[in-house]
C-alpha cells in the first residue's frame, strides 16, 4: 500500500502458466492471493473446466470452516454416562468406591487443561496451607501444581508397585512436601505443559491398578512418608490406608484444581456430592489424631478427661450442612475415645464445600464457622485441627 | 510416537473392554468424548441432544466391544462413524416429526440433514488434517494471511504454501459429498482411515 491518495491502479494483468493457475486455486478460495493473481485465476476459470469445477468445490469447502467452539463438556456428565454403561453390562473388574472420586476429580481437572493455553502454563499459583500458628505459602505455577500432584501420587504409584514418577534413585519414603521440592529441583528448567501426560498417565495407571488389586486392597497402608527430626512422633513413619489414601488425593486434586482454575480465571465447581461426602467424612475421621497431635504439641488445650480406648468422652458435634454432607462426633479427650450425642459439649455448623476448604488451609479457622455453640475451647481446637489437615 | 503406538493402544483398549474392565471405559470416555460430544453437537445443534448420543455411543462400545475390528481402521474413525449415523438419524427423527406437524417441505428436511451432515464430517476433517494442512488453513482463514505471508510465517516456500492450502481445502471438500443413498454399512464419507 502506498499510504498516498491515489487510487490503486488497477493490478497489472499478469500471465501464469496453467500449473501456478491451478496451485494457486486454494489461495484463491480463500482470498490468500494478491489482486493481480486473483484476477488472472478468475480469468482462467472462464477458460478450463476442471479448474472451474475444482475452483467451485474448494470455494464451498471453505465455507465449512469455522472457528472451533470451545464446548466446555459438562462434567458431570462423565459420570452419567458411565454409570448408564455400567448398568447395562456390571463390569467384571469394577472401579472401587473409595477410587471412584480419585478418577472423577483427575477426569475433570484433566479437561481444564482442554481449554487452557500454553502461556497459561505458567501463570502464577499461590499454594496455601496451615502450619503451627498461621497460614503459609509457596509461589508456582499451573504447570508446577501439576507437577506437585505427579509427585505426591507418586506415593500412592510405588505403594501399589509402579513406577516413581521421580526416578527409581529416590529414597523412600519421603514427606509430601519433600517428594514434591525433589521434583521441582530435579529439572533446571521450571515445568511446562509437558508434565500433563505423565501426569495423566499415573492417574489411569493408578485407578487401573487398584481395580485389578480389589475393594479388599483398601486396607493396604500407602506410606506418606517420616515424621521430621525435632517435630511431633519424630522419626514415625506415617500411613494411610490405601481406601483413605485415594480419597486424600482426589480431595488434593480437586483443591489444587480449583487453585489452577482460580489462576486462570475459569470456573470450577465442587465434587459431586457423593464424592464430597467421602473427602468430609475422611477429614473428620483424621480430626481426633490431628488434635492429638496438636495437645502433645502444646498447641491445643490439654485433655480435660482421661478416657480409655473405647470409652465415651466428650464429644463434638460437626455438622456438615448442604450437598454431600452429614454429621460427625469428634472424640476430645483422646482419639481412642467413643464419640456420642450423649456426651456432645459443643456443636459446629458448616457447609461442606466451606469445610474442605478450611481442611486444605485455604480459609483460617478463625473465620470458618458458620455457627457455632457450646465449649469455646474444644470448638476453637477443632477447627484449628482442621486447618491442620493441610499441608504442601 | 511411533506410527503403530495409535493402534496398539486401539487394540490394547479393545481387549480391556471386552475383559469388562470399567477403568478402560473412564480412559475410553476421557479420549473421546469431545470429539464424539462435539460431532453430535455439530449435527444436532443442542446439548440434550449430544448428551443422549454420547451415552448411546459409548454404551454401545461397552455393550459390543467385538463389533469395532482394529483391522478396519482406528478406533477414533469408528467411534466418529457411530455418532455421525446415529446423530444424523436422531435429526432426521426430530425433524421428520416437525415436518409431520406441518413444519417445513421434505425438500428443505433434507438440505438441513445434508448440512448437518456436512458440517460435522467437516469437524472431524480439519481435527484429523495433517497439522502443517491445517496450520495453513488457520493462517489463511482465521488470521487472514496471505499465502506469502503464511509461507514466511511457516517457513516454507510460496509454492509449498499454495500446495497446502489447496491440499486442505482439498481434504475439506469432500465432507460436501453425499454419501449414496442406500448404503448399507461402512465408513462414513470423511471418517476413513485415510486421514
Amino acid at each position: 500500500m502506498t499510504g498516498s491518495d491515489l487510487p490503486e491502479p488497477p493490478p497489472a494483468p499478469l500471465a501464469l502458466d496453467h500449473p501456478v493457475l491451478k496451485s494457486l486455486l486454494g489461495a484463491w478460495a480463500l482470498a490468500a492471493c494478491s489482486p493481480a493473481e486473483a484476477t488472472a485465476v478468475e480469468e482462467h476459470l472462464g477458460e478450463c473446466g476442471p479448474c472451474a469445477e475444482e475452483a467451485l468445490r474448494l470455494r464451498d469447502a471453505v465455507g465449512l470452516l469455522h472457528a472451533e467452539e470451545s464446548l466446555d463438556l459438562d462434567p458431570g456428565l462423565r459420570t452419567r454416562v458411565l454409570e448408564s454403561c455400567l448398568g447395562r453390562r456390571p463390569p467384571r473388574i469394577p472401579v472401587p468406591r473409595w477410587a471412584v472420586p480419585y478418577d472423577a476429580e483427575s477426569a475433570r481437572l484433566d479437561a481444564l487443561f482442554r481449554d487452557i493455553g500454553n502461556s497459561e502454563w505458567h501463570a502464577p499459583v499461590r499454594l496455601r496451607w496451615f502450619e503451627e500458628g498461621g497460614q503459609v505459602s509457596r509461589k508456582t505455577t499451573v504447570a508446577g501444581v501439576i507437577g506437585h500432584l505427579l509427585a505426591v501420587d507418586g506415593m500412592v504409584a510405588v505403594a501399589l508397585g509402579l513406577g516413581d514418577p521421580l526416578g527409581p534413585e529416590t529414597k523412600d519414603p519421603q514427606l509430601p512436601a519433600e517428594r514434591t521440592e525433589a521434583y521441582w529441583k530435579a529439572s533446571y528448567f521450571p515445568p511446562t505443559r509437558a508434565v500433563r501426560g505423565p501426569w495423566r498417565d499415573q492417574t489411569h495407571e493408578l485407578v487401573r491398578t487398584v481395580s485389578f488389586a480389589g475393594d479388599g486392597s483398601g486396607l493396604m497402608p500407602v506410606p506418606y512418608g517420616t515424621a521430621p527430626e525435632g517435630g511431633e512422633g519424630a522419626g514415625q513413619r506415617i500411613e494411610l490406608p490405601l481406601r483413605d489414601a485415594m480419597v486424600d488425593r482426589a480431595f488434593e486434586c480437586w483443591i489444587h484444581a480449583a487453585d489452577i482454575a482460580d489462576a486462570v480465571a475459569y470456573p470450577y465447581d465442587p465434587p459431586s456430592p457423593r464424592h464430597l461426602h467421602r473427602m468430609i467424612d475422611l477429614a473428620a475421621r483424621m480430626l481426633p489424631g490431628t488434635l492429638a497431635g496438636r495437645r502433645r504439641s502444646g498447641l491445643a488445650a490439654p485433655s480435660r478427661d482421661l478416657v480409655a480406648a473405647g470409652a465415651p468422652g466428650r464429644s463434638l458435634r460437626l455438622e456438615i450442612e448442604g450437598l454431600g454432607g452429614g454429621e460427625w462426633f469428634i472424640p476430645l479427650d483422646s482419639p481412642g475415645a467413643t464419640a456420642s450425642a450423649e456426651r456432645e459439649v459443643a456443636h459446629v455448623a458448616l457447609d461442606g464445600v466451606e469445610f474442605c476448604r478450611l481442611a486444605a488451609g485455604h480459609i483460617p479457622p478463625e473465620e470458618a464457622a458458620a455457627g457455632q455453640d457450646g465449649d469455646r475451647e474444644a470448638i476453637r481446637d477443632v477447627l484449628f485441627s482442621a486447618a491442620s489437615l493441610s499441608r504442601l | 510416537m511411533p506410527k503403530d503406538a495409535p493402534r496398539r493402544w486401539d487394540r490394547r483398549m479393545q481387549q480391556r473392554l471386552a475383559h469388562g474392565e470399567a477403568a478402560a471405559l473412564g480412559e475410553l470416555y476421557d479420549r473421546f468424548a469431545s470429539l464424539v460430544h462435539g460431532l453430535a453437537h455439530r449435527v444436532l445443534g443442542d446439548e440434550s441432544g449430544a448428551d443422549r448420543i454420547t451415552r448411546e455411543v459409548f454404551a454401545h462400545v461397552w455393550e459390543n466391544p467385538d463389533a469395532y475390528d482394529p483391522k478396519q481402521g482406528p478406533l477414533r474413525s469408528w467411534l466418529a462413524t457411530l455418532t455421525h449415523e446415529r446423530a444424523v438419524r436422531r435429526l432426521r427423527r426430530t425433524e421428520s416429526a416437525a415436518l409431520a406437524e406441518g413444519g417445513g417441505t421434505p425438500e428443505e428436511l433434507e438440505r438441513k440433514v445434508r448440512r448437518a451432515s456436512a458440517a460435522a464430517r467437516a469437524d472431524y476433517i480439519v481435527t484429523a488434517m495433517p497439522t502443517p494442512l491445517r496450520a495453513a488453513l488457520e493462517l489463511a482463514y482465521f488470521q487472514r494471511r496471505d499465502y506469502r505471508q503464511a509461507a514466511a510465517d511457516l517457513g516454507v516456500t510460496e509454492d509449498e504454501a499454495r500446495r497446502r492450502l489447496r491440499l486442505g481445502l482439498q481434504l475439506l471438500s469432500t465432507a460436501n459429498d453425499t454419501p449414496s443413498a442406500g448404503r448399507a454399512s461402512g465408513a462414513s464419507p470423511g471418517y476413513g482411515k485415510a486421514l
